[in-house]
């Protein structure tokens, strides 16, 4: 027994279901069970544990964050074990078990909607595996081939004679068999029975009565609680704080400096440690940042606009021509500003330091580089910490771009030997130190014939690197290729839909001092409103219904077209809209997926608008759960459209200005919109699903409010903006 | 010390009676239940009833209430998740990430008291929370749901 698996054993594991009664590994749940009734149940390979009364356990590499992904990658699982779905929960492997174990279960981040797109086909693989060796089990029980035996909802038969038995019963032998070569081969789509289906969800039951375990919500023996401040302007150092002067404040322990940037209160609760880490007196030293402005981030990216040297994105022909040889030259300016991710749960992290352990506790997009992060902090081989997954309130990216918060709590714990310290971020804090969507501006110049068609484009892109700061090995030759979201010109992730013989997009890459992040969606939102927003214009300077526009330009890219033309029928577009109503179109592909909406709006004489409904549709190449689908469409128009009402970070004095939801608002029921999804799988390739719908919700609206007002607004929010009709 | 009424249960407390009551039940009773979004009665994750009433925990010191006011949590919303609303919920596979539902249930349990009836216009009107994973329009129709229902 190695010491890692010695120390899952005493501490965890996280189900996402009620599975009294022991875990696969003799892992127990720490949080108030009795961890004497754990016991071993047989792991059928990495993915697969099957217990004698028949409970199928699928664990998963990737995280579950709302978005459904362990309902549907355990839908594949099931499917290929042909088990019975009502027995089927899940688990998370812990990150120091999967580099334990050679990275058996992948990848984990957990970001891209690349759950189930990059999972399916191992998973699969791992559960057809585990049929096979589960009947090879049976079949050696019999003495008979495993040719002559069959499987339905985990019981096996033996068709000669009849005889029956079940995974449970053979598990524990089908466990020590060699697994079936790799060659596997797995069902067609179209005979899946579990996959493909709207089944429920398996994590809903325990978010109903306040039973799920959230990482905020994590108790350990003897914990205490911290809060904590870093310099809120971005770049800043902690000076100085005077500790003195909380000392005898209710339940403080400790006061910390954490890093060279934040100091933090430790407590017996959370609200004292808070409450004395408000009374503390602090000096910071700002740094060269402080007079960093939303201002002064606008000028940058308007030089950018102009600038001669720009990376390529994505290049056809000769632009300049075309637009120099142009009979018509339309030009315009958007803009997307900085969001935050405001996920409902804080950053949250608990840690528990010694001199040769560290343990952590907490929600991530991405287990491995929050384990990493915590071997750093930890001055410990990763050998010798652990990082366990709680559930997330909310991700969004915010989770998988950087784990700050595990940083500190390591920091925090390390101050505070053999006692685990919970570090929760207020809400400001949160709001302060995030890793923000990045700021861009776009200059679009188009080119029309004397016929309207557009004979050239010039999209300049003006902004913000998330990979120069996140991930410069990302970059290629200093050009970041994920600036480009959706505008490829070829590839599987996300390719222009329109075929324009001149073109050309470039970034002039400007990146302000404010750390930058992946915000679902991430590059594609804002490629998505410049792009789509100015196609209106064009379509609008041609005198050309901006569908029949679209469509003449999206001929070699059928399925970008069969998405939009399915919108555009199921909203009626060419029929008449409801008084008052109008309508706008959007279309876009990225994460592997095509999407299109059309929204219909309604401006009153007083500028306030009302979006009344969204048709949208995602092909998606197979849908394992439309119903979970189709929950993730209309959450994406919340986002997005929550980003175009209200999202925009500001900065004055280099520090954000936005504390809190008084300031940062967020779209609520009164102005969700009806959603009418179509969810229309086209089968020969994996898409994701938990980001796309956002590219297609702000374009949509703001092309209906042009229809409504003939006003086009380039830039959010829409608070800012006077919709009152010209 | 101060003594609440959680759930049917008296808890002597030891808190400061400035701290909001959220953080005393999260933290002093225990219950994890009711959550912690802003701290500052925007987004309605910490609401709880006050004698029937849907309260947002976080901004409401315990100074403020007496010991016999009943609190209840998601906790004691029901003995067993037979809440009308908990099974309308799981019958639309309502939550996402799950952590705004604690609150957005309690805000809908109190909403159906006032209105066992209630429109369109009237669950949006009172249902304020936020939802940042977008599950608003499940959330009204399992509210719809469970008032269908409760009428038989």
């Amino acid at each position: 027994m190695t010491a890692a698996l010695d120390v899952s054993r005493r501490t965890f594991l996280v189900t996402s279901a009620v599975a009294a009664g022991g875990f696969a590994l003799g892992f127990n749940i720490p949080f108030g069970s009795d961890e004497a009734v754990a016991q071993t149940a047989p792991e059928i390979n990495a993915w697969v544990v099957i217990k004698p009364d028949e409970t199928v356990v699928v664990r998963v590499g990737r995280v579950e964050m709302g978005q459904g992904t362990l309902t549907g990658l355990a839908q594949l699982v099931a499917e290929e074990l042909e088990c019975d779905w009502s027995k089927v929960t899940t688990e998370y492997p812990t990150p120091g078990q999967n580099v334990a174990r050679s990275r058996v279960w992948g990848n984990f981040q957990t970001a891209g909607s690349r759950g189930v797109r990059d999972s399916h086909d191992y998973m699969r693989k791992g559960g057809a595996a585990a049929r096979q060796m589960l009947i090879q089990a049976a079949a050696n029980q019999w003495n008979v081939p495993a040719s002559e035996c069959s499987v339905s909802k985990g019981v096996i038969t033996h068709g000669p004679s009849g005889r029956t038995t079940t995974y449970g019963k053979v598990a524990e032998a089908a466990s020590k068999l060699e697994p079936p070569a790799a060659d596997i081969k797995l069902k067609d789509p179209k005979d899946w029975t579990i996959a493909g289906k709207p089944v429920k969800r398996l994590d809903t039951a325990d978010k109903l009565n306040g039973a799920q375990i959230y990482s905020i919500d994590v108790k350990r023996p003897g914990m205490l609680n911290a809060a904590i401040k870093a310099c809120p302007v971005f770049g800043g150092k902690l000076k100085s704080f005077d500790s003195a002067s909380i000392a005898g404040m209710p339940g403080v322990k400790k006061v910390v400096s954490v890093g060279d940037n934040a100091v933090a209160v430790i407590a017996d609760t959370w609200w004292r440690a808070k409450s004395a880490l408000d009374a503390l007196p602090i000096e910071w030293d700002e740094g060269p940042n402080a007079n960093v402005s939303s201002e002064s981030i606008a000028e940058m990216l308007e030089e950018g606009l102009k600038a001669e040297q720009a990376f390529v994105g994505n290049q056809a022909g000769d632009v300049k021509s075309a637009i120099a040889g142009a009979a018509k030259v339309v030009e315009a300016v958007y803009g997307f500003p900085y969001q935050h991710h405001a996920t409902m749960e804080p950053m949250n992290a608990t840690a528990l330091w010694s001199s040769d352990r560290c343990e952590v506790w907490t929600a991530t997009q991405n287990a491995e580089a929050a384990l990493a992060t915590a071997a750093s902090a930890a001055e410990l081989p990763v050998g010798q910490c652990e990082v366990y997954r709680l559930s997330l309130g909310g991700g969004f990216g915010r989770r998988a771009t950087s784990h700050d918060f595990v940083r500190q709590a390591v920091l925090i714990a390390k101050q505070m030997p053999g006692t685990p310290v919970k570090l929760i971020w207020s809400r400001e804090e949160d709001m302060l130190h995030g890793y923000y969507h990045p700021v861009t501006q776009a200059k679009m110049v188009g080119a029309l014939d004397a016929d309207g068609n557009v004979i050239g484009l010039h999209m300049r892109i003006s902004g913000q690197s998330i990979l120069a700061t996140i991930n410069p090995q990302g970059l290629q030759n200093g050009r970041d290729p994920a600036t480009f979201q959706g505008l490829n010109p070829s590839g599987t992730e996300g390719v222009l839909g329109y075929t324009i013989p001149n073109l050309l997009i470039d970034h002039a890459m400007r990146n302000p001092p404010v750390p930058p992040g992946f915000w679902r969606g991430v590059n594609n939102n804002q490629n998505a409103l410049y792009l789509e927003c100015f196609m209106d214009e064009l379509a609008h300077a041609a005198g050309t219904d901006p569908l029949e526009f679209r469509r003449k330009l999206l001929v070699n890219h059928p399925k970008h077209l069969a998405v939009l033309n399915a919108v555009a029928e199921k909203a009626g577009w060419g029929t008449p809209a409801p008084e008052g109503v109008y309508r706008g179109l959007a279309q876009h592909m990225g994460y592997g997926s095509y999407v299109a909406a059309c929204a219909e709006v309604s401006v009153d004489d007083s500028g306030k608008l009302k979006i009344h409904r969204i048709v949208a549709a995602t092909d998606c190449g197979h849908a394992v759960n439309p119903q979970q689908i189709e929950a993730q469409i209309e959450g994406s128009f919340a986002y997005g459209l929550s980003a175009l009402l209200y999202g925009e970070i500001t900065l004055k004095d280099g520090r954000v200005e936005q504390e809190n939801f008084d300031t940062y608002q967020i779209m609520r029921m009164d102005e969700m919109p009806a959603v009418e999804s179509i969810v229309m799988p086209s089968g020969d390739f994996w898409g994701g699903v938990g980001e796309p719908t956002i590219f297609v919700a702000a374009p949509a609206v703001l092309n209906a409010i042009f229809a409504a007002t003939g006003k086009r607004i380039r830039s959010g929010p829409l608070t800012k903006a006077d919709l009152r009709r010209v | 010390m101060a003594s609440l009424t959680i759930n049917g249960t008296v808890h002597e407390v030891d808190a400061e009676p400035d701290t909001p009551l959220l953080w005393v039940i999260r933290e002093q009773v225990g219950l994890t239940g009711t959550k912690y979004g802003c701290g500052v009665a925007q987004c309605g994750a910490c609401t709880v009833h006050i004698d029937g009433v849907a309260t947002r925990s976080c901004s409401l010191p315990i100074s403020a209430i007496t010991p016999e006011q009943k609190i209840v949590t998601i906790e004691g919303l029901s003995p067993d998740a037979s809440h009308p609303l908990q099974k309308a919920w799981l019958e639309l596979d309502v939550p996402q990430c799950g952590y705004c539902q604690s609150g957005q249930i309690m805000a809908a349990a109190a909403l159906l008291q006032a209105n066992p009836n209630p429109s369109d216009e009237d669950i949006a009107a009172e249902m304020t929370n936020i939802c940042r994973c977008g599950t608003y329009n499940r959330i009204k129709a399992a509210i719809k749901l469970a008032a269908a229902q409760s009428r038989g």
